[in-house]
């Protein structure tokens, strides 16, 4: 459950936000869910909703929105784009699962299909993202 | 936004002290000053103490202390795996031991993300590793982990001495507490850097003599704390009031 982790951090985000922004509350966190980071939707979403729990006053009814993003590399040798899709075949349980953790970790195992260079850019899709944080005065 | 920057103080706020063992240049015996310092504080006063290994392109304080087939557990985040008497992090879990190719950008990423997803719990001392000189790491220790103290480390070589200067004058001029300066490997031969450094109005901790038995007991942390290097490292941290440890010497 490193979801909860990250969950956690989307909080702490939106409840600083209202601090500087003098928000009494919270009515939308739009986040994005980058591929790479391979987090489960349904667990990270849950450890959301665990979360808010204890921030009644201002994020009750916060609506959540999470908008998953495909994760797209580019070679910084060959200019080469290419999709995670692509590149999952290239990866065994254990390795995808050390991406899931640290997302940069991909350039001890991905290489570019064109020229198999490590020397890539992430250059959609890399984790968790807040996108925007609405709310009311 | 990115919100793996608002939870790091929360990551970090049961830790009492953050000591980064940092210096200008590779090859100075940080990693070693790091890995043995984290030992000797573990043996003292009940002391729980952290070691993270920032140095993504050459971690080495796995080696240095022998440790393999640990791996973190998954709860609310990573909790680092303890032993002898450490919690432990580094890379080396995850690019186990492939070579870790990163930019500048993805180094920054991945402390982030490390700093953001860690749970280290309460801890006296977290021991951070750096890699050598004043780029990405450094610059984001200072950025993300507020409360760091800097012990820097050099050797008696103009190189050595040149770039550690340049990383003194940074730190200084950020105003940042730096613990003191360690000389290593000091040799018969060796000029005095004594002189040197007394303009810098940095605390002269001591110097440890080049060890020649000290490459035999890599990867041996039993017989890595009976080396004169260890021993000397251990006088240091007791007599320097700069460290501000709460033990008596026999401890």
């Amino acid at each position: 459950m490193h979801e909860w982790a990250l969950a956690e951090a989307v909080v702490s985000t939106a409840l600083k936000a209202a601090e500087k922004e003098r928000l009494q509350e919270i009515t939308k966190i739009k986040i994005v869910m980058g591929e790479l980071q391979q987090i489960d939707a349904e667990i990270f979403a849950s450890a959301l909703k665990e979360v808010i729990l204890p921030q009644k006053e201002t994020l009750k009814n916060a609506k959540i929105e999470i908008k998953a993003e495909k994760a797209v590399f580019k070679c910084r040798v060959c200019q080469h784009i290419w999709t995670f899709a692509e590149a999952t075949n290239q990866l065994n349980e254990e390795e995808s699962e050390s991406i899931h953790f640290i997302p940069e970790i991909s350039h001890c195992y991905l290489r570019c299909p064109q020229c198999k260079s490590s020397d890539f850019e992430v250059i959609k899709g890399r984790g968790i993202w807040v996108d925007s944080i609405e709310g009311e005065q | 936004m990115d919100p793996r920057l608002e939870i790091i103080d929360e990551r970090l706020k049961e830790i009492k002290r953050v000591i980064a063992v940092t210096g200008g240049k590779g090859g100075i015996g940080k990693s070693l000053v790091a890995s043995t310092l984290a030992l000797i504080l573990s043996k003292l006063n009940n002391y729980r103490v952290g070691l993270l290994d920032l140095d993504f392109s050459g971690p080495s304080t796995d080696l240095i202390l022998g440790i393999e087939g640990i791996y973190p557990k998954e709860e609310k985040g990573i909790i680092p795996p303890e032993i002898y008497g450490i919690r432990f992090m580094s890379v080396i879990y995850y690019a186990q031991d492939n070579p870790t190719p990163l930019r500048g950008i993805d180094v920054s990423n991945a402390i982030i993300e490390l700093l953001a997803i860690t749970r280290w719990g309460r801890l006296d001392f977290l021991i951070v590793d750096m890699p050598p000189g004043i780029g990405d790491a450094t610059l984001d220790t200072i950025r993300l982990m507020k409360k760091t103290e800097f012990l820097t480390l050099t050797t008696p070589l103009k190189v050595a001495m040149g770039t550690v200067k340049k990383m003194l004058a940074m730190l200084k001029e950020l105003n940042l507490p730096i613990i003191g300066i360690i000389e290593n490997m000091r040799t018969a031969k060796s000029p005095s850097i004594e002189g040197q450094i007394s303009g810098l109005d940095v605390p002269y901790l001591g110097t440890i003599d080049f060890d020649e038995n000290l490459e035999s007991s890599i990867g041996d942390r039993s017989k890595l704390l009976e080396t004169a290097f260890a021993q000397r490292l251990r006088e240091i941290l007791l007599r320097a009031p700069q460290f501000k440890l709460e033990v008596n010497s026999g401890a």
